[in-house]
């Protein structure tokens, strides 16, 4: 059974709540890095909130997902605490990775998260490494996969859906195709009709959804997840969305036009048409909307305080931490 | 001493008696035990189901584990190595063989930035305990793109370790240990050992072998000079040191057995004692694991007691050639191995 049931009000407000605290989050590391509190670069997620939020929302306790290098939000869906999150990108001890990964390596193998990566299609490969060990061990664990519209000319999209079908393993890929890659944009740098169209060359039906649309990113996700743990093997899914910033703090945005980000921005915001639904259809009102706002913006403060206080972590730790012992 | 009758695979858990075996059917033997004492150890690669693997190690796996545990891949090396590794951080532990060590360069995202990175840039919460046998090396007419000795690569990066084992036993007892480390292990085997026999106490279980990962050992004691070496090399160096032996010059060779972590120190131990140091392998020269021994002992107490300068037999700084004597001329062969130790252990001290 999906953790989430975004057609009811509880599960409505959660998934709410839960892109409420993806966008603060982003907001929170922009606000440090001005400040000049945040060391390297980072890859902000906003304005792809319901992607996250909607397929994360479809898996189950005990299932796993990997991610990239834009991958605050997939760890939040997943339940990472932005506390520990925070202290990992302000390279604190007490963040997930002890101040080893950062950005783009927050992971938390015990909760299914195995790790953002910031290798482009890095992930994939791994994703069906994990299915297989979960077939093998007799588990009805399922496997989500996010990589970006930039992973699918790497040769290891190829390779890993390739191997997942083969070997009908209960991966599902989930494609956050957001238009562009660093700069180059995904219709010049990807043939053919589209991502999804792709799965066809692997006998997977490629399923194209609406990433800002949380409720259809649910049941999209949801249907694959349930057909995979069925036993029907992998899918391919290819989610449309947006990023609102630039694809890291170096980014100067030339390579489209201010216009085009804020049509997205205004009709299509996966948050605002969110909340605009729910009131419509009068399953929660704008007292619980406003809760939700209110409850985010709290816990992203309140982590971002706590996050600060945490201690550096030790030059001690950095040869032994190398290699796992027994 | 019985001989056991090597055309037969060994099967495991055997005896504990010592047979006389090939290297390829140790190593075969070890992965029997290891699949038999652990429900979560599997084989995947590139024909080595019904085909047997290129080199016939898995012969027989497959009837014996079937298609779920002996798994037969495509021809995707990123997929083998990058499966591998979302394979061990989840509960199972992976053999993975590349069917030709050169291959794994179509891997070395999954290798170099996935396996070796993920326990420390993931903060220690997670492991990757999985086991990448490579067949490598010259010597079999394979040409540039199927006969590299690639193994600095993998030593050379933190969160792998390399071991090299060049005796029939070794490749038996060091298979055990790299399944039963926590961390990803690359194999180096050479394809000319595998028909090489030697004798074998297999293992009746995987926690019985007496192998540690960063151990070297000296499988010839001598007075005169000291020769490091590993994997097929060794042998050669033991030839060698055979026929230095019928002159009156006593060679010690240390097996450096793994790689990554290097056992220097004994390497510094026995220079300390013979004053003179020859390092062989089949890899080019430069910026091999030689010239990583030398600097160990170029930096060590071994320092003020060389009588000679370091001597580096190794491969020609050209890719392996096809033709017999062109490809005979780029690795280190056993006369050019005699040649070496003779003039050094002459070298006026």
């Amino acid at each position: 059974m999906p953790r989430l049931d975004p057609s009811e009000p509880k599960g409505a407000i959660e998934a709410l709540t839960t892109m409420w605290t993806i966008r603060r989050f982003e907001e929170a590391l922009e606000d440090l890095y001005s400040r000049g509190m945040l060391h390297g670069t980072n890859h902000l997620s906003i304005g792809q909130e319901a992607v996250a939020v909607g397929a994360c929302g479809a898996l189950d306790e005990g299932d796993f997902i990997t991610s990239t290098h834009r991958g605050h939000g997939h760890s939040i869906a997943h339940g990472a605490d932005p506390e520990l999150m925070f202290a990992e990108l302000l390279g604190r001890d007490t963040g997930y990775c002890g101040g080893r990964g950062g950005s783009m390596h927050i992971a938390d193998v015990g909760a299914g998260n195995l790790g953002a990566n910031g290798i482009v299609a890095g992930s994939m490969t791994l994703s069906v490494g994990a299915a297989l060990s979960q077939h093998l061990l007799g588990s009805s664990a399922v496997v989500l996969c996010f990589f970006g519209d930039g992973a699918t000319n790497e040769g290891s999209f190829h390779e890993a859906l390739n191997l997942a079908a083969v070997w009908q393993l209960p991966v599902v890929f989930v494609c956050e195709n957001n238009q562009y890659g660093m700069s180059m944009a995904s219709d010049l740098s990807t043939a053919g009709e589209s991502v999804a169209a792709r799965g066809t060359a692997y006998g997977l039906e490629g399923v194209q959804l609406d990433g800002n649309d949380l409720p259809a990113m649910f049941e999209g996700v949801a249907n694959a997840v349930a057909a995979a743990r069925d036993g029907h093997g992998p899918a391919l899914l290819e989610a449309i969305t947006y990023r609102y910033r630039g694809h890291s703090k170096s980014d100067r945005n030339l390579y489209r036009t201010q216009e085009e980000i804020e049509q997205w921005r205004t009709e299509r915001d996966p948050i605002a048409r969110f909340e605009a639904r729910l009131l419509d259809e009068g399953a929660v009102d704008q007292e619980a909307i406003d809760t939700a706002r209110q409850a985010a913006r709290e816990r992203i403060r309140d982590a971002v305080k706590a996050a600060v206080k945490a201690p550096e972590p030790s030059v001690d730790v950095l040869e032994e931490a190398v290699y796992a012992s027994r | 001493m019985p001989a056991a009758d090597t055309t037969d695979r060994i099967e495991g858990p055997v005896s504990t008696e010592v047979q006389t075996t090939t290297y390829a059917k140790a190593i075969a033997a070890a992965i029997r035990t290891a699949m038999q004492d652990d429900e979560r150890v599997f084989m995947a690669g590139e024909d080595i189901g019904i085909y047997g693997g290129a080199f016939g190690v898995t012969d027989g796996l497959l009837e014996e584990f079937g298609e779920q545990r002996i798994r037969d891949t495509p021809i995707s090396e990123d997929a083998i190595v990058g499966m591998a590794v979302g394979a061990a951080i989840t509960g199972t532990r992976p053999i993975v063989e590349m069917q030709f060590s050169d291959f794994v360069v179509n891997a070395m995202d999954p290798l170099v930035n996935q396996a070796a990175k993920l326990h420390f840039m993931y903060g220690g919460n997670v492991e990757v305990p999985m086991v990448l046998r490579l067949p490598g090396g010259a010597g079999t007419g394979a040409a540039a793109q199927h006969s590299q000795s690639l193994e600095a690569w993998f030593a050379h990066v933190p969160g792998l370790k390399v071991v090299a084992p060049s005796t029939v036993q070794d490749a038996h007892d060091l298979l055990f240990a790299a399944l039963l480390d926590p961390n990803p292990v690359v194999v180096v085997e050479h394809k000319l050992l595998y028909k090489r026999e030697g004798e074998l106490v297999a293992r009746a279980t995987p926690g019985d072998s007496p192998a540690t990962i960063g151990d070297a050992v000296v499988l010839r004691e001598g007075t005169d000079l000291t020769v490091a070496s590993y994997s097929l090399n060794t042998h050669k160096a033991l030839e060698a040191a055979e026929q230095l032996a019928a002159e009156g010059t006593e060679v010690e060779v240390v097996d450096l057995r793994t790689l990554r972590p290097l056992d220097t120190e004994t390497v510094i131990d026995s220079v300390s004692r013979t004053g003179k140091l020859l390092v062989t392998h089949e890899a080019p020269a430069a910026v091999g694991i030689g010239a990583e021994v030398v600097a160990a002992v170029a930096g060590s107490r071994a320092f003020d007691h060389l009588l000679a300068p370091i001597v580096r037999v190794c491969g020609r700084e050209n890719p392996i050639p096809y033709a017999p004597g062109l490809e005979e001329a780029t690795i280190p062969q056993t006369e050019d191995l005699v040649e070496a130790m003779r003039a050094l252990a002459a070298e006026d001290v």
